[in-house]
């Protein structure tokens, strides 16, 4: 499946090192903003990168990490002079990987590859954008939002966290995104695609652009498919390289198996086959 | 230069099968891709006669220090490949090896003689090693499988043949021989070592195909006791492969008889991973006198 007339920006064609110039504590995640002086200053929201830590990657005890993990880039600042920009990434710690990554400091080494992958396509005339982000999909909602902003378009933003912790991530955003809690300790005690249905039912000439977790994604789908709203959701799934190489990544589709890294990670929601 | 069964490479460096996408990657990185393309022979990934869609996902799982993978030879088939992909290989800047799995030797006399035929294709790869699919026997671990293989197909094209050998063989070196009595021009390895991972808390297997293929780091040694053996028992080229990761385990390669080398696993960690393993090569040999110098083939 292909369609290249989704935005996307080319990455140069090797691994390179980025100077992490920030780092804190986000909540319940880790926020880093990565200085990339030789990629491009304008990837495109629901692209993503490879990221590993510069030094000591695969130093967890167990001989892992490994391979290079996939992170949305979350804000984008270009650098002064049209080359390069600071990239902020949002890392929930799942695992060897994002930990590692988590504990990277101010002047610490980035090894990068990217931007990968396809972003999300602007809406059509006459249809408002609507981006819904769920947990740490909240990430590409941020830089599709900013995008938005600046073009001056004013997104309707959804968000739904488990608690406090992660809603922490809301405070991102530049305007007044519309937050649902699982256990209601801030915004609405809700899923996310309660609000959904409710602004899809008052006004259905919408796109609707999703990321979270795969019952969130699989929510919106059935949900934009039965109001009969365009979506596009970006997926995940477990990456060995990011740029095509593997055919690890692969979910199904209406025209078989695609890869996540090439054939998306934004795919149109009704070209996806309904998980079981 | 180097010389693979007759064919002359800029360098020493392939890539292995199956880890390489180079349509894809140019779509990615555009033609700077084509500017600095990071080996010196590009070998497609492996095709069969019919198309195929691969194993259900999940289909990767990391290990320490390697990966296991269980993609399945997912292709388009041997008239999707002529068809859409082939002329766009053919505008890659080195030389073309394009590798063949057939699940009968019938299969593989046509998928031969149909790539063989094609003035694109500079060699021709011989999968006779994939874990991943149910062949019934593993024909390349059998030195007597591989040899009616080999025989079969031989005369189908005058390309160079270069039989894939198993590292999931009791001997390699035996079946390495008998390709090479068969009439193989060259022999490469190693594929992927079979190997499992359960799910952390369920407890089944993780990867959509029950088991996979072990690849990377963790494979280096299996690589080079094997390489070393399978070099010493004939004398058609070796391409060595197995965790390659930098220029001194290519030079370790060479050192114990490969001809030429190939990096699979390092590229998804970095697809110029070939250009520098290239890199450190050179400085390396330059490094040495001439009289030290491996066998460059
Ligand atoms: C396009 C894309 C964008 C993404 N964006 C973000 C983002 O912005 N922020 C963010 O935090 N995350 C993001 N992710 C997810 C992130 O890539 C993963 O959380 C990360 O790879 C996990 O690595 P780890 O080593 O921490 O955890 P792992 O140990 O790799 O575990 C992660 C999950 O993988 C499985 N797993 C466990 N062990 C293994 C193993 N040995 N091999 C394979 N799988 C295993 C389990 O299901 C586990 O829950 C994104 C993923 C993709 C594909
Ligand atoms: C994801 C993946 C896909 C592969 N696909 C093929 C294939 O199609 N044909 C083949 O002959 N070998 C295939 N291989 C095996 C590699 O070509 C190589 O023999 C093996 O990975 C060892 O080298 P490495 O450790 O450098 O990766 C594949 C390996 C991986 C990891
Ligand atoms: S991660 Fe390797 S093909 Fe998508």
């Amino acid at each position: 499946m292909t369609d290249d007339r989704r935005p996307r920006t080319l990455a140069p064609p090797e691994r390179r090192i980025a100077e992490v110039v920030e780092a804190r504590r986000l909540g319940a995640y880790d926020l880093i903003v990565a200085r990339d002086a030789i990629g491009p200053a304008n990837p495109r929201p629901g692209q993503f990168y490879m990221l590993a830590a510069g030094e000591r990657w695969g130093a967890d005890g167990d001989g892992r990490p490994y391979l290079p993990r996939a992170f949305s880039f979350a804000r984008v600042r270009p650098l002064p002079g049209g080359q390069g920009a600071d990239l902020s990434f949002l890392l929930e710690d799942v695992g060897p990987g994002t930990r590692r990554l988590g504990e990277l400091a101010a002047g610490d080494p980035l090894a990068l590859l990217g931007p990968l992958g396809h972003g999300f396509a602007p809406p059509p005339e006459g249809r408002r954008p609507l981006l819904v982000g769920g947990g740490i999909g909240a990430a590409p909602v941020l830089c599709w939002d900013d995008e938005l902003r600046a073009e001056g378009v004013e997104a309707t933003v959804l968000l739904g966290f488990r608690g406090a912790g992660h809603a922490a991530a809301a405070d991102l955003f530049v305007g007044a995104p519309e937050v649902c809690t699982d256990d209601g300790s801030v915004g609405r005690r809700a899923l996310v695609t309660e609000p959904l249905r409710a602004e899809l039912e008052a006004d259905p000439a919408a796109t609707v652009y999703a990321c979270g977790p795969e019952p969130m994604l699989e929510a919106v789908r059935a949900l934009c498919a039965e109001l009969d709203v365009p979506a596009e959701l970006a997926l995940e799934a477990g990456m060995a390289c990011g740029y095509g190489a593997c055919f690890g990544c692969v979910v199904p589709t209406v025209d078989g198996y695609a890869r996540v890294c090439v054939d998306g990670p934004v795919f149109p929601a009704d070209r996806l086959v309904a998980h079981a | 230069m180097p010389d693979l069964c007759g064919v002359q490479l800029r360098g020493p460096i392939l890539n292995a099968s199956g880890t390489f996408d180079a349509i894809a990657a140019r779509r990615a990185f555009g033609d700077a891709l084509l500017d600095a393309f990071p080996f010196d022979c590009f070998v497609s990934k492996t095709i069969t006669v019919a198309p195929r869609q691969g194993n259900p996902p999940p289909r990767l799982w990391e290990t320490a220090s390697g990966m296991l993978n269980s993609i399945g030879l997912p292709n388009k088939g041997l008239d999707g490949f002529l068809a859409h992909d082939l002329p766009e290989l053919a505008r890659l800047p080195v030389p073309l090896c394009v590798s063949v799995m057939g699940f009968d030797s019938g299969e593989l006399a046509r998928l031969v003689a149909a790539v063989g035929a094609r003035p694109e294709v500079a060699l021709i790869e011989l999968n006779l090693s994939c874990p991943n699919v149910e062949t019934g026997v593993l024909v390349g671990a059998d030195p007597d499988a591989t040899a009616a293989a080999v025989e079969r197909v031989r005369a189908e094209a005058e390309l160079p043949l270069i039989a894939k050998l198993s590292p999931n063989a009791a001997d390699p070196a035996a079946v390495a021989r008998a390709a090479e009595g068969a009439g193989a021009d060259g022999v490469s390895l190693i594929n992927t070592i079979r190997g499992m991972a359960l799910h952390p808390t369920t407890r089944e297997p993780w990867l959509g195909a029950r088991s996979g293929g072990l690849s990377g780091a963790a494979v280096r040694p299996v690589a080079l006791e094997q390489v070393a053996a399978v070099a010493a028992a004939v004398e058609v080229p070796v391409v060595g492969m197995g965790g390659v990761a930098s220029g001194r385990d290519a030079a370790d390669l060479l050192a114990v008889g490969a001809a030429v080398v190939a990096v699979g696993t390092e590229s998804f960690r970095d697809p110029a991973a070939g250009r520098r393993i290239s890199a450190e090569l050179a400085a390396i040999r330059s490094a040495r006198p001439a009289a030290e110098r491996g066998r460059v083939g």
